[in-house]
């Protein structure tokens, strides 16, 4: 059967559009209000969730993520509560695709085969591993294998046509394609060779890919839209939410959902 | 090059830093084996640090304990006083073969920073260096040195703002320049090839060691300590001996207030396996994988993580690792100043009083070696705050 993933994104593209992707920190500002959060995201239009595993050293992400995972670390989120919120999302949107987006530590002190055991029980369709490139995944591998997990893969700017074609063998769901050399955050422009290097790791994945890392405005999410299958916003609705409150980071993947559509 | 030391080490970093360090482990690989790149080296070594350091015999400090002859490899008479410059001469050449022209660094007790700083300027080359804002205000002299040096110095506000955060931000300032940016690591952590790199230059401290303890005593040593942080003095110095099975090798944690109060540095004796800095190795950890502030006196020590290489080595027996809490450290550092008149580094004190404990076990004609890392100007100000603190 077609993957959740699969389905989503064939869903948007029979719409015409790409898919809006939103990362949330879970348990940022606590677990129960980001529960909460995560339901009125999709119903504002998120069509695919990343659920952020907070850590207490995320070398990829920049201030705003790093906030958000200390505020979730604070109010004693765990990868077990995150996993039973998860479960909960699933319950209530049988069709959207959840993928845990994590730093390596906490999933090998979780156990990787719990891990695929528990992912696959709360209904998670992929994960993300931020510091698992090319060269380590082999030890994630098997347990996806074993419990049907997608293992979303990255690509960068820095990425060689070969190494992505090479990144992008054996996954299935879609390539997460790194906007900018540098980490999260929310950025007031994209570089302008976005779209060549967006159409070139399409070519060499053969995946659909999901552009991610600084796009922060409706207008910016419709421009690269047109060059990705999927959107990814982060830091924009994280700091939104930090900042202003949940009410502002609905409405603001609210605005960037209807500007892509 | 292999990039694993058993299930140890690895590659766990952001796919957009892989390219370089790709690029870079091919262009060490061509350094290794260019006879010009190994002649530059060893000249900056011999006329600019100063090498071959001595192998001092600590006569007073060995009669006071009756037992072993106690040797000490005299790292801190190294130009900037510590074992990091050899390292940081290394790498600085690397960064200037590979056409980069901005090096940055973390820093911790700030050697490593001063260390970078330094060679930035011998080479021209601009420097950031990133410290943990809590290390700024403890190690103010080295802040100071790496500003004269023209090194900025940037202070790490995020997490736990001592040395794991400065490497977190060195590293996300590397992501978004790595094109003309070479990130100096001072320890034999970070993702491979560092550990291996940093390993190969600071493994001129164990061969000199092992040659000149060889002259002066026909013999080799019972026994040789180092101090661990991240572990690069160790692994440097333990490297020429690791063949030599009759030669004990000990590496000396830093047990702060001891190890069950759960206020140390050790990560061996007291972490567990995980993933940090892009390498696979004992960490200082929760049940649920965040990682936890290390504790120690010593600035230099205070880094949750330990070198993948370290781990290996502990796993397979062929180095012991004990931990030196706080006080006996101290204590060290008392000894060796009044008895020698060196005043060695709190690091490195970790690993004198660790020897200072076993000397007795051997007879006087064995001889051990202590490597003596750094020198301990720069604690002055932490020593007198210590004992003050110990004394209400």
């Amino acid at each position: 059967m077609e993957s959740r993933i699969n389905r989503c994104l064939n869903r948007c593209r029979a719409e015409q559009r790409s898919a809006l992707v939103v990362y949330a920190t879970v348990g940022c500002p606590t677990p129960e209000e980001s529960e909460i959060l995560i339901h009125r995201l999709i119903d504002a239009g998120a069509d695919m969730i990343e659920l952020g595993v907070p850590f207490s050293d995320p070398m990829a992400d920049g201030p705003v993520i790093q906030r958000a995972g200390q505020v979730a670390l604070k109010a004693g989120t765990t990868l077990p509560e995150i996993l039973r919120i998860a479960g909960r999302i699933r319950a209530a949107h049988p069709e959207t695709p959840l993928v845990l987006f994590s730093y390596y530590n906490v999933l090998l002190n979780h156990g990787l085969d719990r891990l695929g055991a528990d992912l696959k029980a709360a209904g998670v369709d992929g994960v993300l591993v931020v510091d698992l490139p090319l060269e380590e995944r082999g030890e994630i591998i098997p347990m996806c294998d074993k419990y049907g997990i997608e293992l979303i893969p990255l690509v960068s700017p820095a990425t060689s046509p070969e190494r992505a074609a090479k990144i992008a063998e054996g996954c299935s769901g879609f390539v997460y394609c790194i906007t900018v050399r540098g980490v999260t955050g929310v950025r007031s422009s994209l570089p302008p060779e976005l779209a060549l290097e967006l159409e070139a790791a399409k070519q060499a994945c053969r995946l659909p890919v999901a552009a991610g890392f600084g796009i922060s405005t409706p207008e910016m999410a419709r421009e690269v839209s047109a060059h990705a299958d999927a959107v990814v916003v982060g830091s924009a609705m994280v700091g939104t939410l930090l900042d202003h409150g949940a009410d502002a980071a609905v409405s603001l993947i609210g605005s960037i959902a209807g500007g892509m559509r | 090059m292999n990039s694993h030391y058993g299930i140890y080490g690895g590659q766990y970093i952001a796919e957009t830093l892989m390219p370089t360090l790709i690029e870079l482990e091919k262009e060490y690989l061509k350094a290794k084996d260019d006879p010009a790149f190994q002649a530059e080296y060893r000249e900056l070594l011999a006329d600019y640090v100063g090498r071959e350091s001595p192998l001092y015999y600590a006569k007073r400090l060995s009669e006071s304990l009756g037992g072993a002859r106690i040797y000490l490899k005299r790292e801190d008479l190294n130009h900037t006083g510590a074992h990091k410059i050899n390292n940081t001469i290394g790498q600085a050449l690397l960064a200037r073969r590979m056409g980069k022209t901005r090096l940055i660094a973390e820093t911790g007790a700030g050697m490593h920073g001063v260390g970078t700083a330094t060679v930035a300027a011998l080479f021209g080359m601009e420097c950031d260096v990133f410290m943990g804002a809590v290390d700024v205000a403890r190690q103010a002299p080295n802040v100071e040195r790496m500003k004269t040096l023209g090194a900025r110095v940037i202070s790490v506000e995020s997490g736990s703002a001592t040395l794991k955060d400065a490497m977190n931000e060195a590293i996300r300032n590397w992501v978004a320049t790595a094109e003309n940016t070479f990130y100096v690591i001072g320890t034999v952590a970070g993702p491979h090839p560092y550990p291996a790199i940093v390993r190969d230059f600071q493994s001129v401290i164990g061969t000199e060691s092992r040659r000149q303890i060889l002259e002066k005593r026909g013999k080799l040593p019972a026994e040789v300590l180092a101090c661990v942080g991240g572990g690069s003095n160790a692994i440097g110095m333990f490297s020429a001996f690791l063949n030599d099975p009759e030669v004990k090798l000990t590496g000396v944690e830093a047990g702060g207030e001891g190890i069950e109060t759960g206020k140390h540095a050790a990560s061996i004796g007291g972490g567990r396996v995980g993933v940090l800095h892009g390498c696979k190795t004992y960490l200082l950890q929760t049940p649920d994988g965040q990682i936890v502030e290390a504790y120690s006196v010593s600035a230099g020590l205070d880094y949750p993580g330990v070198g993948p290489e370290h781990s290996y080595l502990a796993d397979s027996g062929r180095v012991k690792y004990v931990a030196i809490n706080d006080d006996e450290a101290v204590a060290a550092f008392d000894t060796l100043s009044r008895l020698e008149g060196i005043i060695p580094a709190l690091e490195s004190s970790h690993a004198l009083a660790q020897a200072i404990k076993v000397a007795k076990n051997y007879s006087p004609d064995e001889s051990i070696i202590v490597c003596l890392s750094g020198r301990g100007d720069k604690d002055m100000d932490n020593i007198a705050k210590y004992k003050k603190s110990r004394e209400k």
